[in-house]
C-alpha cells in the first residue's frame, strides 16, 4: 500500500463510524437505555404499591439471596429464590442435553438425505415455529394432563393402573421446553453436519476406528461449533422461559422468568425484579462469552 | 506362486443397482498383486479401477468373488479390520487435528502405547520430510504438503498394502513429477506393496513395477510398462498407452496384405482372416518414395521441439503418424505434399486383438 492509500484507508476507517450513527441510536434507545433503567431500579427502594422510591438501596440485590424473617427479624437464606434459580439452571441444562440427544440424530438424518428431500424435512422441523408458543404449550398440556392422551393410552394398555401426575411438575416443564426449543438445536446442527465432509468417515474407518470412535474422535469435534451454537440457542431462552413454566408448571414450579414477573406484579418489589433480571442477563452473557471464546478458537485453528 | 502374493482378487463381480438396471462396475476380475511391488490400475474414468481399489480397502462389498490378503480371505472384513490403508484422492485429512495428530490417528486406534505412537509419528513425519510441520493445522499446509501428510498417515500403521486413489491428480505438473519420484522412493524404502490407481499413462509407466490396464469393468492386460507398451494385447491397450497406428488387412503367411495392395512383413503370421497390427509412431522410418514397404504422402508436419510429428496418408486414405527425431538444424528434410516410402522394422509390428 502506498502512503497516500494508507492515509485514505485510515481516514475512512476513522470516519466510517459516522455511517453507523442510525444503528447506534437504535441500539442506544432500544437496548442500552432500558438496561440502564433496570440497573438504576435495582439500586432503589421498593414502593408500597409497586413502582420505586427514589432512595439508594442494595436491598433488591441482597434479597436475591437473603430474606428477612418477619418473626425473628433476622436475615435467612432465601430458599425459594435459590430453589427457583437452581430449577432454572437445572431444567435449562437438561433441556439443552435432551434437545441435543434428540436433535443430533435428527440433524444427521436430514443432512444425509438427498438435497431435494432436505428442504422438505427442514420445512417440517420449522412448522411448529409458525404456531403461537402458548398454543404449542397447551398442546403439550393436552398430551400429559391426567386425562390426557398419554395417560389414556397408558391406562388402556394396562401399563399403569392410575394416571401419572405429570402436570405442574418439573418433568412437565422440561418436556414442554424440550419440545418448544428442539428446532433451535436442529437447525445449527444441520448447518454444521451439512458442511461435514463425509469422506472423513471413510478415512477414519480405514484407519482402524470403529463406529463409536468415529463419532467421538471425528464427527463430534468437527461439528463442535454447531453443537455449541445450538446449545446456546436452546439454553439462553430456556433459562428465561416464561410461558412454558407458567402453563405447565402451574405457577408453583416457578422458573426465573416467572419469579421476575412476580416481583413486578403481585410481589410489588421492582428492585428485586430488576436485580433478578440482571442476574439472568449475567448468566446468559457468561454463556455467550464462552461461545465466542470457543468459536474464535475454532477459527484460529480451522 | 502363493507365498509371494499380497493381494489375490479372484473372479470379483461388483454390480451397482438392482435387477435389470444394475450396472456391472467390475465384471469377473481376477488379478494377483505381488508382495512389495508397485502395482498400478490404469484406465479411463468409469473403467472400474477405483471400484476395485474400494473393494480391496473394504469400503464396498463385492457382489461375487473372493479377495485374499496374504492368503487369508478378507472379502467380508470391514475396513477397520483390514491391515490395508488408503491415500484418498481428496486426502480426507482430519481438519480438527494437527499434522502429527493426523499421522498418529491410526496408531492410536490400534491401541498402541503413547510412547510408541509418538516415536512412529516422528519417524513417519521425517520420512515425508514434514518434521518441522508437526504442530501445524492441516489447513495451513499447501496441497503438496497435505499430500505428504496423507501418505504419512496411511503408512504409519505399517499396512501390508497401501492403496492410493489418484493421489496426484490435484497437484500441478511440477509438483506431480516431484511426488512421482517421492512415491517411488517411499515404496522402495518401506518395502510396502503399493496399489496405485490412475488414469494418467505417464504416471503409470514411470512408477509401476507392473500395470493392469482396465476398461469396461475388465482387466485388459497385466504386465510391466515395457511389456504393455511393446506388446499391447489389444487395440484398447495400444490406444490407451502411447500413440498407435493401426493397420488392418488380410493375413498371409508371414505378411499382412493391406487394402492398398501393399504388404508388410509380419514374422510368424499364419494365413487366414482379417487381422490388425499396431506400429508405434517412433518406430517408423521414412525414406525415398520407392525405398520402403508402403508408399505415403506427407500431409502435415508439426514441430514439437525434441521431435517432429509427420502426418501421412496411404494411397487408400488411411492416416498414419510418424514421430521423427528433430535434427540439429530443426529441418526434417521433408515437405508437405512430398511422397515418401515407409519402412517397418520386423520387431515394430505387433498383431493385436480388435
Amino acid at each position: 500500500m502506498s502512503p497516500a492509500e494508507e492515509t485514505s484507508a485510515r481516514t475512512s476507517a476513522r470516519n466510517g463510524w459516522i455511517l453507523s450513527i442510525p444503528a447506534l441510536v437504535v441500539l442506544g434507545l432500544a437496548a442500552v437505555g432500558p438496561l440502564l433503567i433496570i440497573l438504576l431500579y435495582s439500586f432503589l427502594e421498593a414502593g408500597t404499591h409497586g413502582n420505586v422510591v427514589w432512595a439508594f438501596s442494595t436491598k433488591g440485590w441482597s434479597q436475591i439471596l437473603w430474606t428477612k424473617d418477619i418473626f425473628t427479624d433476622t436475615y435467612v437464606w432465601a430458599d425459594a429464590h435459590l430453589s427457583i434459580l437452581w430449577r432454572s439452571v437445572k431444567l435449562s441444562l437438561l433441556t439443552t442435553l435432551t434437545t441435543f440427544a434428540v436433535g443430533f440424530p435428527t440433524a444427521w438424518f436430514i443432512a444425509t438425505r438427498p438435497p431435494r428431500q432436505r428442504a422438505m424435512w427442514l420445512f417440517l422441523i420449522t412448522i411448529p415455529f409458525w404456531t403461537n408458543l402458548l398454543i404449542r404449550t397447551y398442546a403439550i398440556n393436552e398430551v400429559i394432563r391426567n386425562e390426557g392422551i398419554l395417560n389414556v393410552l397408558l391406562l388402556k394398555l394396562g401399563i399403569v393402573s392410575e394416571p401419572l401426575h405429570l402436570m405442574y411438575t418439573d418433568v412437565a416443564i422440561f418436556t414442554g421446553m424440550t419440545y418448544v426449543y428442539l428446532p433451535l438445536m436442529v437447525l445449527p446442527l444441520f448447518a454444521a453436519i451439512d458442511r461435514f465432509d463425509m469422506r472423513l468417515l471413510e478415512a477414519g474407518y480405514d484407519l482402524y476406528a470403529g463406529r463409536w470412535q468415529i463419532l467421538r474422535r471425528i464427527i463430534l469435534p468437527v461439528v463442535k461449533p454447531g453443537i455449541i451454537a445450538g446449545s446456546i440457542l436452546v439454553f439462553v431462552p430456556s433459562l428465561g422461559a416464561y410461558v412454558t413454566p407458567r402453563v405447565l408448571g402451574g405457577g408453583k414450579q416457578m422458573m426465573l422468568g416467572n419469579l421476575i414477573d412476580l416481583q413486578f406484579g403481585q410481589g410489588k418489589n421492582w428492585p428485586l425484579g430488576a436485580a433478578l433480571s440482571l442476574t439472568l442477563l449475567v448468566i446468559v452473557t457468561l454463556a455467550l462469552l464462552y461461545y465466542v471464546k470457543v468459536a474464535n478458537g475454532e477459527k484460529r485453528n480451522g | 506362486m502363493g507365498a509371494d502374493i499380497a493381494i489375490s482378487v479372484q473372479n470379483v463381480v461388483k454390480a451397482f443397482g438392482q435387477g435389470a438396471a444394475a450396472v456391472r462396475a467390475l465384471d469377473d476380475v481376477s488379478v494377483d498383486i505381488r508382495k512389495g511391488e508397485f502395482f498400478t490400475l490404469l484406465g479411463p474414468s468409469g473403467c472400474g479401477k477405483t471400484t476395485l481399489l474400494r473393494l480391496i480397502a473394504g469400503f464396498e462389498m463385492p457382489t461375487g468373488g473372493v479377495i485374499l490378503l496374504d492368503g487369508a480371505d478378507i472379502t467380508n472384513l470391514p475396513p477397520n479390520k483390514r491391515p490395508v490403508n488408503t491415500v484418498f484422492q481428496s486426502y480426507a485429512l482430519f481438519p480438527h487435528l494437527t499434522v502429527a495428530q493426523n499421522v498418529a490417528f491410526g496408531l492410536q486406534m490400534l491401541g498402541q502405547p503413547a510412547a510408541k505412537v509418538k516415536a512412529r509419528t516422528d519417524e513417519m513425519l521425517a520420512l515425508v520430510k514434514l518434521d518441522t510441520f508437526a504442530n501445524r493445522k492441516v489447513s495451513q499446509l499447501s496441497g503438496g504438503q497435505q499430500q505428504r501428510v496423507a501418505l504419512a498417515r496411511a503408512l504409519a500403521p505399517a499396512p501390508k498394502v497401501l492403496l492410493l486413489d489418484e493421489p496426484l491428480s490435484a497437484l500441478d505438473l511440477k509438483l506431480r513429477q516431484a511426488m512421482q519420484i517421492e512415491l517411488k522412493r517411499l515404496q522402495t524404502e518401506t518395502g510396502i506393496t503399493f496399489v496405485f490407481v490412475t488414469h494418467d499413462q505417464e504416471e503409470a509407466l514411470t512408477m509401476s513395477d507392473r500395470i493392469a490396464v482396465m476398461s469396461n469393468g475388465n482387466i485388459q492386460q497385466v504386465g510391466t510398462a515395457k511389456d504393455i507398451y511393446i506388446h499391447p494385447k489389444n487395440r484398447f491397450v495400444a490406444n490407451f498407452i502411447g500413440e498407435s497406428n493401426f493397420l488392418t488387412g488380410e493375413a498371409a503367411d508371414g505378411a499382412l496384405k493391406l487394402a492398398t495392395g501393399e504388404t508388410i512383413r509380419v514374422v510368424g503370421l499364419k494365413a487366414g482372416g482379417k487381422i490388425t497390427v499396431v506400429v508405434r509412431p517412433e518406430q517408423l522410418r521414412l525414406g525415398a518414395e520407392n525405398d520402403g514397404d508402403l508408399k505415403a504422402k506427407v500431409r502435415t508436419l508439426v514441430y514439437f521441439g525434441t521431435d517432429t510429428h509427420c502426418y501421412l496418408s496411404l494411397s487408400d486414405g488411411t492416416e498414419i503418424v510418424a514421430r521423427l527425431q528433430s535434427p540439429a538444424s530443426g529441418e526434417a528434410g521433408l515437405a508437405e505434399g512430398q511422397l515418401v516410402g515407409i519402412r517397418f522394422a520386423d520387431s515394430s509390428v505387433q498383431v493385436v486383438e480388435d
